[in-house]
């Protein structure tokens, strides 16, 4: 009989070694997938996790995965300091594009104009319109107790409406012959989120995800709201008495998740989207839920897994056009991906033993 | 402008349809999380259903089977859920996103060759002359089975969760799974069959979808019908017929704002789309006063010798 | 100190892309190879659906002189740039991205690779490598249009719209028009989807216009949903969208509009393997055979079959225009004088409803 026992702390050796035997399981697996579709397995799952990052066009692809992975981080790390005080604000899609919406709309209202200001002003509405529409969920949340789950998921509906209405008419482009759309950003200097280095794919985005990450270490490791969180998320009773007030720790935690949601919007239609389109939003703010469990709450954790995921994004782009595999394969194999991490997660909180025990 | 266009019975009548997808995932999640488990699986588990129930129906020419083969179909895929959440521990709301993933990619892979393929159609239910009654006949009896079978699963979720002692054993260890172990009962199989329940009717959700609704396959047709069941539940409070009112206010404000447009109300068309979602957040308020309805293990991980 | 390391890093990097983004062009081989960029699943039974059936065409017409890449569901902003990138990197020589919102991405690409040749399917702006194509469904609008006229009891037609924009509202036009032409008493009914992608609403609002009495149902959309909720009223027209419907004829579906980009997409490939290929603006109708016409069925009457197929051929040989004056826009301005025709550019950005058409656009 194989029983589970609980660590009595969580063992470093696997918090490492877990991931590790994760993407070796998905790999086998994914691979056994992609052989039965015709595919030589190891060509594709080298296409996937080499490819982008040593491979031939390395140069182009390493951009590529900060600028497809600073949005996931910048989000997630808002969102894993909610979750850990069981705080569950799963529309971050909705702040997102809110951000976007809030920064462009700045942007947009002062073209012709340059100036060195018109793109900080934009950054500040971006952070603003996704705050707003995260203390939507939290203001209810404080004073009715509404489900702070529900509301946020309901307003990523709402604001993908306000996309669809400002693409179609307030923001249209008055030169786009009547198509929906912006005016591009990138062809305005001012509001442009640029490449700080050309071709590195660092633009100011990448740079607030790097900050957040560090901001969100500091602020769980050495701060008083931090500990908040922390007691909160583990036992509210305990954070009750210890003078954590539970509504100001909401509107904190959902405030923060908005903000750095809508920083995140605003640095991508001003950068490497664009321009506001009905489709500007592609799921960010969802995925970044996952980026922050499997980053397992921890800031720097929430790297690697934002990383890892961007990896696959791109690494799976490269895999259909070069092998044939078709969208849905990729999508299987990072499904995979996720359920492994998840699964092999429990040996660095628990450990196998073998012997009688009583049944669970 | 031209209200009149609007045909209250048919417009009525249209609930149903419009609904009955939703009614059988919320219902069939509402069950698990009742038992302290959120599966944000369901629209993965809702889209395998749809493809199962599709290509079933399509092979063998038989709707119903499709409907059964799509209910084993999800069940199967919600053990996936299963397995991580009750063996590895794992947290529920990443694992239920990783579902949906990798149901979306599963389904279509399943359904590449069934792009454009017409599927057996399943009759109304034939009330004889019961269905020509005026107005309750043609908004109540005409419909197919499924519809029916979707209220009475409704009906049967709630007397069981209420009466029987099926629904004791499945509340006790949704509000605490602790005590509910300490009193012997098998915390991890009830919750495992709860969810496989919980895919079941997301997978009969699905096919309905692709069987009757639309009816054609499509990869990720279900098109986010899976999250507003969700958010149905939490509507609900957990409560099987709010659950089916909530599920007759959305489908019946999707169509209202249809039929407007179609009447030529002029309101912006954008704004009439997002008005359920508003709706349901104004009436989310009203109805959260209730409090203490969410099963208080909701989310949270078992395990026996902790 | 730091700033001239980071002066250097600068223009290392600089340097090796210019180097490394003009070398795969140049390392050709014999196979052309071909990329296609798709904004949904091939299996989406619609719009790019109809694309990857050019992309197999292309393959079966040219055999193993060619090489065909695709990578699907690409969204459209940062990841478009990103896969045509990697395509041309790989050494594609010609590049179809067949979405409107490709059109900056597909500009951006081509001014970093000028040896590759783009397609930028629906879009508007070019450059010598970039080429434009879409079609002229509203060619298909107007045969559908007149059949509708003629089939509709009820004299109540009713529309699907996606978005409001150009492309759904020219088509809606020139239905409109021509049902009017062929029924004075016609109205339309519209209503807006608001999505791409939502067969579950597609139905729904198919089901909506048929309770509130139309009897013919146009779509803008791609589902079959529309199709199967005019079978179960089971006295409604419908017409096949984007592909060609046939498992709902003969009724309700009565004909269908195409989108066959096959012709095109072998006339380009061509050129390219010929070196003759040059920037172009195309606009392709029923003559060139990019827009269909799906086998008219006998629920049409023979006699209103005959004057479609009439009005196709003259569509075809470009004796007639489907937007012909005179015509008045909604609010009974002057569109076109008697006689006149409209030009591309006004068709392209067409955002004003025809004279008689009730509603207003949303905004």
């Amino acid at each position: 009989m194989i029983a589970l026992e609980k660590r009595p702390e969580p063992s470093r050796t696997f918090s490492l070694a877990a991931p590790l035997l994760a993407v070796l399981a998905t790999m086998l697996f994914g691979g056994l997938l992609f052989a039965l579709l015709g595919k030589d397995p190891l060509e594709a799952i080298r296409t996937i996790f080499w490819e982008p990052l040593f491979g031939e066009f390395a140069f182009f692809y390493r951009p590529q995965l900060l600028i497809k992975g600073a949005p996931l981080v910048l989000i997630a790390i808002g969102l894993s300091l909610g979750f850990k005080a069981g705080i569950w604000n799963i529309g971050a899609e909705g702040q997102y594009i809110m951000g976007a919406l809030f920064g462009a709309g700045v942007g947009l209202a002062f073209y012709p104009m340059e100036s060195v200001f018109i793109f900080p002003l934009m950054v500040l509405a971006g952070a603003f319109g996704g705050w707003i529409w995260a203390m939507i969920p939290a203001v209810l949340k404080v004073k009715f107790g509404t489900n702070e789950i529900l509301v946020s998921l309901m307003l990523v509906y709402v604001a993908e409406q306000f996309l669809a209405s400002m693409s179609l008419g307030l923001m249209k482009n008055p030169e786009g012959f009547g198509f929906p759309g912006s005016r591009n950003l990138q062809q305005y200097a001012s509001a442009h989120n640029a490449e700080l280095i050309t071709g590195s794919g660092m633009h100011w985005g990448v740079v607030a995800a790097f900050i957040a990450v560090i901001f969100g270490y500091v602020l769980l490791a050495r701060h008083r709201l931090g500990f908040a969180i922390r007691v909160t998320g583990d036992a509210p009773r305990a954070a009750a008495f210890s003078g954590v007030n539970p509504a100001r720790l909401v509107l904190f935690c959902l405030g923060m998740s908005g903000l750095l949601a809508g920083l995140a919007g605003v640095f991508e239609v001003s950068g490497p989207a664009g321009q506001v389109t009905i489709d500007f939003n592609v799921g960010y703010g969802f995925t970044a839920i996952i980026v922050a469990f499997l980053g397992r709450l921890n800031p720097v954790g929430i790297l690697l897994a934002g990383g890892l995921m961007a990896l696959t994004y791109i690494g799976g782009d490269i895999a259909q056009s070069k092998l044939g595999l078709p969208a849905a394969a990729i999508q299987v194999f990072q499904g995979m991906l996720l359920f492994f991490l998840l699964a092999f997660d429990l040996f660095t909180n628990y450990r196998l033993r073998l012997g009688r025990t009583e049944v669970a | 402008m031209d209200l009149s266009a609007i045909n209250p019975i048919l417009f009525i009548a249209g609930f149903f349809v419009a609904a009955t997808p939703l009614i059988f995932a919320a219902v069939g999640e509402l069950v698990v999380e009742k038992t302290g488990v959120l599966n944000l699986g369901v629209e993965g588990m809702m889209i395998i259903g749809a493809i199962c129930g599709f290509a079933t129906a399509v092979e063998t020419g038989s709707p119903l089977l499709g409907f059964a083969a799509a209910a084993v179909g999800g069940a199967v895929l919600s053990l996936l859920f299963a397995f991580l959440t009750q063996v590895m521990l794992a947290n529920q709301v990443a694992s239920g996103l990783a579902l949906t993933l990798f149901g979306l990619g599963f389904s279509a892979l399943l359904g590449q060759s069934y792009v454009g393929v017409k599927p057996p159609r399943l009759a109304d239910v034939d009330f004889g002359s019961l269905a020509e009654i005026p107005i309750f006949g043609p908004i109540i009896l005409s419909h197919d089975l499924i519809v029916y079978l979707g209220l009475a699963l409704v009906v049967a979720v709630w007397a069981v969760l209420k009466y029987t002692r099926i629904g004791l054993v499945l509340r006790a260890v949704g509000e605490n799974h602790d005590a509910a172990h300490a009193l012997g009962y098998k915390v991890v199989r009830i919750r495992t069959l709860a969810i496989m329940f919980g895919g079941a009717c997301a997978g009969v959700g699905g096919a309905y979808i692709s069987l009757i609704r639309v009816p054609q396959w499509t990869e990720g047709m279900t098109a986010g019908i899976g999250w507003i069941a969700l958010a149905l539940v939490v509507f609900a409070s957990w409560k099987p017929f709010r659950l089916l009112l909530g599920a007759y206010l959305f489908g019946g404000l999707v169509q209202l704002q249809l039929n407007l447009q179609g009447a030529g109300v002029a309101i912006p068309v954008e704004y009439l789309a997002m008005s359920p979602y508003v709706i349901t957040i104004v009436v989310l308020v009203f109805l959260s006063r209730d409090k203490g309805a969410a099963p208080a293990s909701l989310g949270r991980i078992f395990h026996a010798s902790s | 100190m730091k700033f001239t390391k980071r002066q250097a890093a600068k223009l290392l990097a600089s340097a090796a892309f210019a180097a490394s983004f003009a070398a795969p062009a140049f390392a050709q081989d014999d196979k052309t190879k071909i990329g296609f960029v798709y904004v949904g699943p091939v299996g989406d039974g619609g719009w790019t659906y109809e694309h990857n059936k050019g992309r197999l065409a292309v393959e079966e017409h040219f055999g193993d002189s060619v090489e065909t890449v695709f990578v699907e569901s690409v969204a459209e902003g940062p990841d478009s740039e990103r896969v045509m990138t990697q395509m041309a990197l790989d050494g594609a020589d010609l590049i179809f991205t067949t979405s409107f919102g490709y059109m900056d991405p597909t500009i951006n690409v081509a001014a970093k690779f000028p040896n590759v040749k783009f397609e930028h399917a629906t879009g508007y702006k070019r450059a010598d490598n970039v080429s434009t194509y879409s079609a002229r469904f509203y060619e298909g609008r107007a045969i559908q249009g007149h059949i509708a006229g003629k089939m509709t009891k009820s004299n109540t037609v009713g529309y699907i719209g996606s978005y409001p924009i150009p492309e759904v509202i020219r088509g809606i036009n020139s239905a409109f028009i021509h049902a009017r032409k062929s029924n004075p008493d016609v109205q339309f009914k519209i209503v807006w989807a608001y999505t791409w992608f939502d067969p579950a609403k597609e139905a729904d609002a198919a089901k909506v216009l048929i309770e509130q009495g139309a009897d013919v149902i146009l779509q803008h959309t791609d589902s079959t949903a529309p199709q199967a909720a005019a079978q179960e009223a089971g006295n409604v027209v419908t017409f096949g969208q984007a592909s060609d419907m046939s498992q709902y004829a003969p009724f309700p579906r009565v004909s269908s509009i195409i989108d066959d980009w096959a012709p095109y997409y072998i006339a380009r490939v061509q050129a390219v393997k010929d070196g003759t290929w040059t920037s172009t603006d195309t606009w392709d109708g029923i003559g060139a055979g990019m827009v269909g016409i799906g086998e008219i069925s006998d629920a049409v009457p023979a006699e209103v079959k005959a004057e479609a197929l009439a009005l196709k051929a003259s569509l075809a040989d470009g004796s007639y225009h489907a937007f012909t004056g005179p015509l008045n826009k909604q609010d009974g301005s002057e569109f076109l004088a008697a006689g006149a025709t409209a030009d591309d550019g006004t068709l392209a950005g067409m955002n004003f409803y025809v004279e008689g058409i009730e509603g207003e656009i949303p905004q």
